[in-house]
């Protein structure tokens, strides 16, 4: 009888697809918003975690001005540092393992008839280690090329593919404003960051060469820092400021020119927002399934009034209260589930769109699949009930007797 | 001992409404009806004939009275064990036919078997039985809407008779149908009453066709005023 009820149930749906469609469309909808945005908002989160972990969870950054990581103001005013002060920190601070200098601007790269405009760093060996890169090819730097600044650099995987594409890049010579420089090493790729950004986009000098032959000056912009293992971060940045202020003169009762940012510290901070964001839009979106929900009673109740005759018939040939309800109710849930089927389909789909457009895994999570799946029921029933609960109540008599 | 009547009715009442505006729709019908006969029920219009027959089909509870359906008292069951007393035991045959739209002829006859819990092919098997007892075996896969009036009456009767009720009611089954149609209705209802001893009791407003009857009872405003056998069968 139960199979009975849904196969009657399939077939008046498909008898009449276009409306059936039409109805389900809210719940398909909404549970579309729902998987898209959970899925992507877990991607992003998983990102901001393999980011951290690519990174090291050891990392602090030392930037000259204030709240430069929150956008605000500051950099240009505050002045720079300096390897002098680079030096300090790896010397005297026993917690810090390495402290790589960085100076950074944007230029046109160019090989043969190949260029592209990437970010031009200034650094050292220690940042090479610090963040973690591993040699594709080639080489890093030797200390006498840093010494001197010797024209030699190291190129990231997107680099490398639009101004070489597959031929082998070591050994080549690139052009930099004036400076004609050697690619003596081209690292593995790390793919893109949280947001999007490309991590492989940029040629690395050794700083003196950067400094000499690119920037014109001796500027160090941010220090990039180790934390050996075991030692707190905390009280290591602690240390770092203590002495920055010292090397800065920066006098009591004055604020610091610079900032100290753990990069773990960060990174989770930016997934706690992608958290708070999903949870919000997924809020939306379960208030446009419940929206879904209502349209599916009112066409119920449409149907209902419609097929008033065909209920007072089923009553006269002997279906009972309940069976009149549960075929009403079976129809609403089947309705509503294929709306939820379609809605997991699109909304997985959509996720998978706004993964390669933010350059975030696709992460389907099904846990949040088969709850879509189980809210969708929960709609049929809860906003089938009532319509079936009036077929069921009719009487026959009167059924038989509506036009 | 005798088996109870098939159908007793005694003081039946049925009131619409109250108070001044009280209509009494049934006012007293005294009837027993025996298992095996074809019974006409006649009257002008208003006389409480569709009432009558709602109430001896179950699908209405009288006001005061005692119904008795093979003895079971009908008036104190519940909307649910009426519902298995017209499953089991009772077949309609409506005026406007009343069937499924947009469903086969033959689905609309399996339909009485679904609620009775009859298997897919045991179900299909009888109702092309049934479809074939009214001379539709060819039209099972019909919709209603491509049938004629007189061939949706009889997928209908076939519909009435697949369950092998007890008693099939038929209220003005030929009201919508043309004479010649009519006169093959009732001769097949005719039929199925002398050959296979099914109860019939029938609703027409035309003489014509109460004289396929046995017995012919005719109603003034909710009584019985007369009650005699058709001149075929005395
Ligand atoms: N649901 C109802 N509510 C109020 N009054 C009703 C209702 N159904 C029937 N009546 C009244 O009960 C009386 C008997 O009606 P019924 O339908 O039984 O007549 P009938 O003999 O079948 O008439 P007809 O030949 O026109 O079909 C009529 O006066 C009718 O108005
Ligand atoms: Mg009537």
């Amino acid at each position: 009888m139960l199979w009975e009820t849904i196969r009657l149930a399939i077939q008046a749906i498909f008898r009449n697809a276009m409306r059936s469609f039409l109805t389900v469309l809210g719940v398909v909808i909404g549970v579309a918003a729902v998987i898209a945005m959970v899925t992507v908002g877990q991607g992003s989160t998983r990102q901001v975690t393999a980011d951290v972990e690519k990174l090291g969870t050891n990392i602090v950054m030392v930037l000259p001005g204030q709240d430069t990581m929150q956008g605000g103001p500051g950099g240009t005013a505050d002045p720079m540092f300096t390897l002098a002060i680079n030096d300090a920190v790896q010397e005297q601070i026993a917690a810090v393992a390495l402290s790589a200098p960085i100076s950074q601007s944007r230029a046109r790269v160019v090989f043969g008839n190949e260029n592209r405009r990437t970010d031009i760093i200034g650094t050292d060996n220690r940042y090479f280690e610090a963040a973690r890169w591993e040699l594709q090819r080639g080489r890093l730097f030797e200390p006498a090329e840093v010494q001197s600044g010797k024209p030699v650099c190291v190129i990231g995987e997107t680099v490398r593919d639009s101004l070489f594409g597959n031929a082998d890049p070591v050994g080549e010579t690139v052009r930099i404003k004036a400076l004609s420089c050697e690619v003596v090493g081209w690292l593995k790729s790390k793919g893109a960051s949280t947001f999007g950004s490309d991590q492989d986009d940029f040629v690395i000098l050794p700083i003196r060469t950067y400094h000499r032959r690119i920037a014109g000056n001796t500027d160090v912009s941010t220090l990039f820092v180790s934390v050996r293992d075991g030692a707190s971060i905390q009280r290591t940045m602690d240390d770092i400021t203590l002495l920055m202020r010292d090397l800065r003169r920066i006098g009591r009762g004055e604020e610091d020119d610079f900032e100290v940012v753990d990069m773990k510290q960060f990174a989770t901070m930016l997934s706690g927002i992608t958290d708070i964001l999903t949870g919000l839009l997924s809020a939306v979106a379960a208030v446009s399934l419940l929206v879904g929900g209502i349209g599916i009673m009112n066409i119920m109740l449409v149907s209902v009034t419609e097929r008033t005759r065909e209920i007072g018939i089923r009553l006269a040939i002997g279906a009972q209260a309940r069976q009149v309800l549960l075929q009403f109710l079976v129809e609403a849930i089947i309705l509503s589930l294929i709306g939820g089927l379609i809605g997991i389909a699109l909304g997985l789909g959509l996720a998978i769109l706004g993964a390669r457009w933010l350059a975030i895994p696709f992460t389907p999570d099904p846990g949040i699949i088969l709850l879509a799946f189980g809210f969708s029921a929960l709609v049929g029933i809860v906003f089938g009930y009532f319509p079936a609960r009036r077929a069921a109540r009719l009487d026959p008599i009167e059924a038989l007797r509506h036009e | 001992m005798a088996d109870p009547p098939l159908i007793q009715l005694t003081g039946i009442t049925r009131i619409y409404g109250s108070g001044e505006i009280a209509v009494h729709a049934l006012d007293g019908v005294d009837l027993t009806i025996e298992a095996g006969e074809f019974v006409a029920i006649m009257g002008p219009s208003g006389s409480g004939k569709s009432t009558a027959m709602n109430v001896i089909g179950c699908l209405d509870s009288p006001t005061g009275g005692q119904y008795r359906f093979n003895g079971i008292e009908v008036a104190g069951l519940s909307r649910d064990q009426r519902a298995l007393l017209r499953r089991h035991f009772l077949g309609f045959v409506f005026q406007g036919y009343n069937l499924l739209p947009r469903s086969s002829a033959l689905h609309n006859v399996e339909l009485p078997l679904i609620y009775k819990g009859v298997g897919r092919a045991q179900r299909r098997a009888a109702a092309t039985e049934a479809l074939g007892k009214v001379g539709l075996a060819g039209r099972a896969h019909h919709d209603p809407s491509e049938l004629s009036g007189g061939q949706q009456q009889r997928v209908a009767i076939a519909r009435a008779l697949v369950g092998d009720p007890q008693v099939v009611l038929a209220d003005e089954p030929t009201g919508n149908l043309d004479t010649r149609t009519s006169v093959e209705i009732m001769e097949m209802l005719q039929a199925l009453n002398r050959d296979e001893g099914l109860t019939i009791v029938m609703v027409t407003h035309e003489a014509d066709m109460a004289a396929y009857a046995d017995r012919l009872i005719w109603m003034v405003d909710g009584r019985i005023a007369r009650d005699e056998p058709t001149r075929k069968a005395s």
